[in-house]
């Protein structure tokens, strides 16, 4: 287990870089302090002394005096102000990039298992949380602790044996704010982490509105909601119980400490053992102590739940990332393409193993079709070759070289790879394409789109490839996102291209288009297909035929239709629906449609692109 | 903490520093790339409808936010009431100790020293307890009015139409959800008993005040006019800022959010380093929005001290004036001055509320313009229940737009029997989808109508017609939760059996029976655990589960292997057998057996037919029959 102050010593280690501010913000705020307890002290002696030379003059000097002292501290309390919100804002910003940055380098793994609504919860609410303790916050508490001390200081200086009677309620205080803060700990972070399944809840409901509304589901989306959002109440509702009862308690105890005064001190004075007077400065000091002693309870409660949500945002920051490069990772330069899979076996969770010892060589150039039933591990062998997750036995190789050994960004770069479910930012169609090289221009853009066969559908929008496509393209009908997707591929120019069923949701006639402008841009690539049509697997050089994760056929159409395996079997299944195509005309083609392919296709060729 | 890769590493901005705005020459630099970042995000400010609200009133917002009070009613005047009470024993506290010193010890007299000790300590223990119970009063109203509003503004969103949706970011919903909801907790939890406080603080000053030399009391308050301009000097700009730090904050969450969805288009892209540098600049410009709030803030308060001191001033000076004229005495004078101090407190108080306000008021605004979108589509007042269909559905020369620029169908007219079967196909973009949406009333038609049985759609709740459809989107979305949770969305109140048996229906029991918890294996959110071909068919189960006299199914098994597909095929005709049915698919096996199939171009229909008679026409359909089975095209 952690200590109980890390999270707070690695909060401050969010101080450090901006200790100038931090120093102006304490020292202006000691200044602050120290005037506003002088000031009253100054007036009375001004006014004593002005009054009693019955002089008009001094009685400006003093106004001008109060006046002059008044904007000395107006300057300090407004640095303290200023640059203790400041650092507030200054350490969320701080914390908002970091966790970006984590989440962005952090595997898919990860994303699998994580909830967008969850994470969301943690960077507003989490960081809101920890943003106000850290910067005014602390300041504040740190305000109060400091008169705490200076005051009891001051009572010993007055008289000790008076002082030990008001210590044992200060230091009760002491002890009841720590317990305090003890208790609500935890009860902070079941909050928090209730409000993190409330917001799943909300964000999952919220993206999945389409099904929702379809199913006619509203009022089991909102039951669900209503479930979640009472336990969050009920919690926050304990919370409140605790605070409600500790808050004014300080107070409370500070009057005991004044009652033990008056009940004790008391008769000595009577008996004049101690004056009137320092009895009277004891109470007076223990009174000022009345309004930061108020603030006391407000100030732990912050503290502590910016403990509890610290560590729900150093808990992401923090996750170990298991797809990370060795520190002397091989830039892989200028790759011939050769891809080579070495007895892989892959689990996404232990005890589930969805690959089983699998192994191929795809050649430079080589185009290699992956086949198989639904869930058969097509689409998890393409995700290991970018290093989307690590094979949990045997090895992947790139040239021969062992993929866990080169620089992550050197690999991925040479990987275009078009995601089985096309996902658009929203943003402008051109910007979707040059998402991968958003520095290029829009003659190669438009190339990239005209390979795709998307060209024609943009150009007929009315912004053209300025269109929105709003958020996951969803002003955008299946097949074009698709096309998009594959455009952006394109454009990346890569070595190697992973193509998973990206024609799924295009229809036959584009699709052909495609195709033949992908035959030609498969030139100088290595290149993985999937897809469920077998027409698109007939030219491929090798086809890898899966089931249940093994690879149980694998050669060439031709050498596997000479075979009775499953190959045969699908084969079977679509030869069936062809047998009435068959007592049609065979083969015949629109030739203007192919002709219009070559002409998209040869429009960017490879080697246009490649010397970039 | 492993070892960050150091592709991902990412410069950050260093050593720029909260001084910079004193160094004019440094800052003017720093001015620059603010600019310079302003202006990159300015593109996507308008979009936040929010600021071209016209601004409401704070009284406007004010009494609106009062409203979620109501129901709170009873609590929040005991609260009131008891704040008055604690307030009371907090001034009596002083007062009680002078009294001590005075009748007990200067007096001389034990008893009464410790008789008023103890009604000290009896007056604090009060205090204490009304303290808690009005804390924990408001706290509970406090949590209670955001638990409302949030509910609310949730159950608001799911009237609003699919158009809506379409238009606006989860991101920035869930923006509002969570941290614009999240700023009225404590505003209600302590400015409402505060302000109370306060109020009674400064009338019990002033009448105090005026009850010791009226005078000086005019004198002190001749400066609360400055007070008041100060104040609204500062309110208009205030808001403002306030209103940018959540717009950006927005936009900051809205990005996030839509960074975490498409996390692994941007890995695989290897766009994390500019992508960050995006984010930076929302986060840096959400930064500097706050900065300048803070500023204002921070100006704001020396002003109302400067004009207490001010006021401490005066009195000093005129009051001086009136002691050396003797119409004053020095004690009073004394007295006096630390009143002015005292009544200044309550007022910084305010002050300070007045800024929670405004801050929660900008949060406000959007909450409420949120809730004020009215929903586009709604059941109309004489909307009736759809009676159980037999499953006619009749298009009577519908015509649609998204966006009024750009049409998507013209005249659709086409008419299906109960038990038919009606395929759909046509490029992608032709329109197929969006027949599909104004079917299930998504979308309205622009012209035209539609009839379920006889009922145009506009007749009848949405609800009532939903219920008698499966459907199956393009985009499949599953929920976290269980498979069979999942598959039991279609019909809440379905047996195991019957999910296991529509499971069976689509090919999916085989694969789930074989996994380690079966039906009960966790789907993450939006399915990530699953292959792509098996959520479709887990929501094409949800689909048949629901029992529906429609079955609509758009691409439906686009990335289902063909044997998955057969055994879906032969399902269908049992289970649909003398139900009607809508199929968009590419894949022309899929639909070969069609009762009709629509052939769509550009949003019209340009062949309609069996699969029999459209091929013997040559036309379209034939053209994109023989594409699918031709050999593939060799270039060269
Ligand atoms: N929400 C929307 N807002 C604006 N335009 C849209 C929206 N949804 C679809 N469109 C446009 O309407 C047209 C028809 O889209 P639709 O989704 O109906 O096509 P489709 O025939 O289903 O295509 P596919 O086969 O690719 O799914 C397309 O041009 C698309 O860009
Ligand atoms: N992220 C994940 N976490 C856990 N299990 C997963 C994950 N992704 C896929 N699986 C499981 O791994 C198996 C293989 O999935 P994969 O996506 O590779 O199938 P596929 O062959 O591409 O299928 P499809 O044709 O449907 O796309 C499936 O049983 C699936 O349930
Ligand atoms: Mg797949």
């Amino acid at each position: 287990m952690q200590g109980k102050w890390d999270i707070y010593r690695r909060l401050l280690g969010y101080l450090k870089p901006h200790w100038r501010e931090v120093t102006v913000a304490y020292v202006a705020m000691l200044i602050a302090t120290v005037l506003s307890l002088l000031v009253p002290q100054l007036v009375k002696r001004a006014i004593d002394s002005g009054l009693s030379t019955g002089n008009a003059r001094a009685l400006m000097m003093t106004g001008g005096l109060i006046l002059l002292v008044a904007i000395a501290r107006g300057l300090v309390s407004l640095a303290h102000r200023f640059y203790g919100d400041w650092l507030t804002f200054r350490v969320s910003y701080d914390l908002r990039g970091d966790f970006y940055i984590s989440l962005q380098s952090l595997p898919f793994a990860f994303h699998d298992r994580a909830k967008i609504g969850d994470l969301m919860s943690r960077v507003t609410s989490d960081i809101g949380e920890t943003e106000r303790f850290i910067g005014s916050g602390l300041m504040s508490l740190v305000a109060t602790i400091l008169l705490l001390v200076g005051v009891v200081i001051a009572m010993f200086l007055e008289d000790f044996w008076l002082t030990l009677w008001t210590l044992a309620p200060l230091i009760a205080l002491v002890w009841v704010a720590l317990r305090f803060g003890g208790i609500v700990r935890p009860l902070f972070r079941k909050i928090q982490d209730q409000m993190g399944i409330l917001s799943s809840v909300m964000q999952e409901s919220l993206t999945g509105i389409g099904v929702v509304k379809a199913f006619a589901r509203e009022p089991h989306e909102l039951e669900k909601f209503d479930r979640e959002s009472d336990i969050w109440f009920d919690m926050r509702y304990q919370s409140i119980k605790v605070w409600a009862h500790y808050w004014p308690l300080f107070n409370f105890i500070l009057a005991i400490a004044i009652f033990l005064l008056l009940w004790f001190g008391g008769p000595s004075a009577l008996s004049g053992q101690i004056t009137v007077g320092t009895l009277f400065a004891m109470i007076s000091y223990s009174l000022m102590l009345n309004a930061p002693v108020s603030q006391l309870g407000f100030l732990v409660n912050m503290a502590t739940s910016a403990d509890a949500s610290a560590s729900r945002v150093f808990e992401i920051i923090d996750t170990p990332n298991e797809v990370v490069e060795p520190v002397d990772a091989i830039a892989l330069e200028k790759p011939r393409g050769e891809v080579r899979f070495e007895n892989v076996s892959f689990a996404y969770q232990e005890g589930r193993s969805i690959l089983r010892e699998v192994n191929f060589v795809a050649e430079p150039d080589q185009v290699v079709a992956l086949i198989g039933p639904t869930g058969s591990g097509k689409s998890t062998i393409t995700n290991l070759i970018p290093r989307f997750y690590d094979p949990s036995e045997g090895r992947i190789l790139v040239d021969g070289i062992d993929i866990r050994q080169l620089q992550l960004k050197s690999l991925r770069s040479q990987i275009g790879i078009v995601l089985q479910e096309p996902f658009l930012f929203n943003a402008t169609i051109a910007e979707n394409i040059a998402y991968g090289r958003p520095e290029a221009p829009l003659s190669e853009i438009i190339a990239a789109a005209k390979a795709a066969s998307a060209h024609d559908f943009i150009e007929a929008t009315a912004k053209g490839y300025e269109t929105m496509v709003g958020e996951r393209g969803v002003t955008l009908s299946g097949g074009q996102k698709q096309r998009l997707a594959i455009a952006r591929a394109l454009l990346y120019n890569p070595r190697i291209l992973i193509l998973d069923d990206s024609t799924s949701s295009v229809d036959t006639e584009t699709e052909h288009l495609i195709q033949a402008a992908l035959a030609i841009l498969m030139k100088g690539r290595t290149t993985f297909v999937i897809a469920q049509r077998l027409v698109t697997l007939k030219s491929a050089d090798l086809i890898l035929v899966l089931d249940h994760g093994r690879i149980v056929e694998r050669g060439t159409h031709d050498e596997l239709l000479a075979r009775s395996g499953l190959y045969h079997t699908i084969y079977d299944l679509q030869l069936k629906d062809q047998e009435d195509f068959l007592a049609l005309q065979r083969g015949k083609i629109d030739e203007e449609h192919v002709h219009k392919a070559m002409e998209m296709a040869t429009s960017m060729a490879p080697e246009k692109i490649i010397e970039r | 903490m492993a070892i960050q890769s150091k592709s991902l590493q990412i410069e950050r901005p260093e050593g720029d520093s909260g001084f910079d705005w004193l160094f004019s020459r440094r800052a003017s630099a720093e001015e620059q790339e603010r600019l310079a970042r302003e202006e990159k995000i300015r593109d996507l400010l308008p979009d936040e409808e929010d600021n071209n609200v016209g601004r409401p009133y704070d009284s406007q917002l004010l009494g609106r936010l009062v409203t979620y009070l109501k129901p709170y009613r009873s609590d929040t005047i005991v609260a009131v009431v008891l704040m008055a009470i604690a307030s009371l024993l907090s001034i009596a506290g002083p007062w009680l100790i002078g009294v001590a010193i005075d009748r007990g010890i200067r007096a001389g007299s034990l008893s009464q020293l410790r008789q008023w000790s103890a009604i000290f300590i009896i007056a604090a223990l009060a205090e204490w307890l009304t303290n808690r119970y009005r804390i924990s009063l408001m706290a509970y109203v406090g949590t209670k009015v955001v638990t409302d509003m949030r509910s609310e503004l949730f159950r608001h969103l799911h009237k609003l139409s699919l158009n809506f949706h379409n238009n606006y970011s989860v991101g920035r919903l869930m923006s509002r959800l969570i941290g614009d909801v999240g700023t009225l907790q404590d505003f209600v939890t302590w400015s409402i008993t505060g302000w109370t406080r306060s109020l009674f603080v400064i009338v019990g000053i002033v009448v105090a005040m005026f009850a010791l030399n009226w005078v000086l009391a005019l004198v002190t308050l001749a400066v609360l006019p400055l007070m008041i301009l100060l104040t609204n000097y500062w309110r208009v700009r205030v808001r403002s800022a306030y209103r940018d730090t959540r717009t950006r904050l927005s936009l900051i969450n809205g990005y996030l959010n839509e960074s975490i969805s498409g996390i692994r288009v941007t890995q695989s892209f290897t766009r994390e380093a500019r992508n960050f540098r995006h984010f930076d600049d929302l986060n840096r410009s959400y930064f500097d929005a706050n900065v300048v709030a803070t500023w204002l803030t921070a100006i704001f308060f020396p002003g109302v001290d400067f004009i207490g001191s001010l006021a401490t001033a005066l009195v000093v000076g005129v009051g001086g004036w009136l002691v050396l004229g003797d119409s004053l005495t020095a004690g009073t004078l004394v007295a006096f001055v630390l009143y002015v101090d005292r009544f200044f407190d309550p007022i910084r108080e305010i002050a300070q509320r007045y800024n929670t306000l405004q801050a929660t008021m900008a949060g406000c605004e959007r909450i409420f313009h949120l809730l004020d979108i009215q929903p586009d589509l709604l059941d109309t007042p004489h909307a009736g229940t759809l009676p159980p269909i037999t499953g006619r559905v009749d298009f009577e020369d519908v015509s649609f737009f998204y966006k009024p620029d750009a049409p998507v169908l013209h005249h659709v007219t086409l008419h299906a029997e109960p038990g038919d079967r009606i395929a759909l196909v046509g490029e992608t973009g032709a329109g197929k989808s969006t027949i599909i949406r104004l079917l299930t009333r998504f979308f309205e038609v622009t012209e035209g109508s539609i009839k379920v049985d006889g009922y145009d759609l506009r007749d009848v709740t949405m609800a009532s017609l939903r219920s008698q459809l499966g459907i199956v989107l393009q985009d499949t979305f599953l929920f976290s939760g269980t498979l069979a949770d999942n598959i039991r969305y279609g019909r809440l109140d379905a047996t195991d059996e019957a999910i296991i048996e529509a499971a069976t229906a689509v090919g999916a029991h085989d694969f789930i029976s074989k996994l380690p918890a079966g039906y009960q294996t966790v789907v993450q959110e939006h399915g990530a655990n699953l292959s792509v071909g098996q959520r479709q068919i887990i929501s094409f189960a949800r689909a048949l589960l629901a029992d529906p006299r429609i079955l609509i199914l758009d691409e439906a098994t686009s990335s289902v292997d063909t044997t998955t597909e057969k055994i879906i095929e032969q399902a269908l005709d049992r289970l649909m057998e003398g139900r009607t049915s809508f199929v968009i698919a590419h894949r022309l096996s899929t639909i070969v057996n069609a009762t009709k199939i629509v052939v769509l171009d550009h949003g019209q229909i340009v062949e309609m037919g069996s699969h029999a008679e459209l091929l013997a026409q040559k036309g379209r359909y034939y053209n994109l029959y023989t594409m699918q089975w031709a050999p593939q095209a060799e270039p060269e």
